[in-house]
């Protein structure tokens, strides 16, 4: 069964926004890990990850989700997060990953609250 | 799960490759729908299924690398059973269980999440484990 999966990135001057479509498993995880990487070491420090077009996620993909909001601790940077449904929300604030990045409804919520 | 009338049951086997746990939850996603459930408790059901099918993937070491799914549909709600024939584990350790790399917010650990998520997504979370095998049983039951 293929993944069929793709991240869409957009920059601004304070920050950026990266959009998944597709299943965040690891696959995908990695390569948003990379891409929000390659946007940090650029000195964006504020990023929001739209998960809209991703109607399931898995423990692996939220495990590297939570490997960004550390990459972005070290830079005092911000991750915000939009576009969740409700199972995926609740399942993220039973993580803790509320704690330490923003949940907002749509994208621009989450950048209005950087 | 007590039952008023006979059960009908659907079964899958599947092979621990990527991704096939989708093909899992897509035919719990099916049988939810057929039993209309609504969206949110359809998605999680789909989630906890991936949960448990990973679950086996990764820590089952069943030498027949397969995984066999029963669907059983009653008028209470859907029940899942999820069985692999690995090494078994003990489930009170495996929800302490942390990554190879120190967790910057203890609280926000990586890994370990699974059984977890399968308790908070379902209504019951059953774990039967041994060394011929792991069966995860979870229900999510009809609301009126």
């Amino acid at each position: 069964m293929a993944n069929k999966f793709d991240i869409q990135t957009r920059v601004e001057h304070e920050y950026a926004v990266l959009e998944t479509a597709g299943y965040l498993n690891d696959s995908l995880g990695e390569q948003l890990s990379k891409k929000a990487q390659e946007l940090i070491e650029k000195g964006y420090t504020q990023l929001v990850i739209n998960l809209d077009k991703t109607a399931l996620i898995n423990s692996i993909g939220i495990s590297i989700l939570i490997e960004i909001i550390e990459a972005l601790d070290e830079r005092d940077g911000t991750l915000n997060f939009c576009g969740l449904s409700a199972t995926q929300e609740r399942t993220f604030r039973m993580m803790a990953i509320a704690k330490y990045a923003g949940i907002f409804p749509d994208e621009k919520a989450a950048i209005a609250n950087f | 799960m007590t039952n008023t009338f006979s059960n009908d049951q659907v079964l899958l086997t599947i092979p621990m490759r990527p991704d096939m746990e989708l093909a899992a939850a897509k035919l719990a996603s099916v049988i939810a729908e057929s039993m209309s459930f609504n969206d949110d408790q359809i998605e999680e059901i789909q989630l906890a299924m991936i949960e448990s099918c990973i679950n086996a993937f990764e820590h089952s070491q069943s030498p027949d690398q397969s995984v066999v799914i029963q669907y059983i549909i009653s008028t209470n709600g859907l029940e899942l059973k999820i069985t692999d024939q690995g090494i078994g584990f003990n489930p009170t350790n495996r929800s302490k269980r942390r990554s190879s790399q120190p967790d910057l917010h203890p609280d926000m650990r990586k890994r370990g999440w699974g059984l977890e998520i399968m308790n908070t997504l379902m209504d019951s979370v059953d774990i039967m484990s041994g060394e011929n095998g792991t069966t995860i049983t979870m229900v999510k039951y009809k609301t009126a």
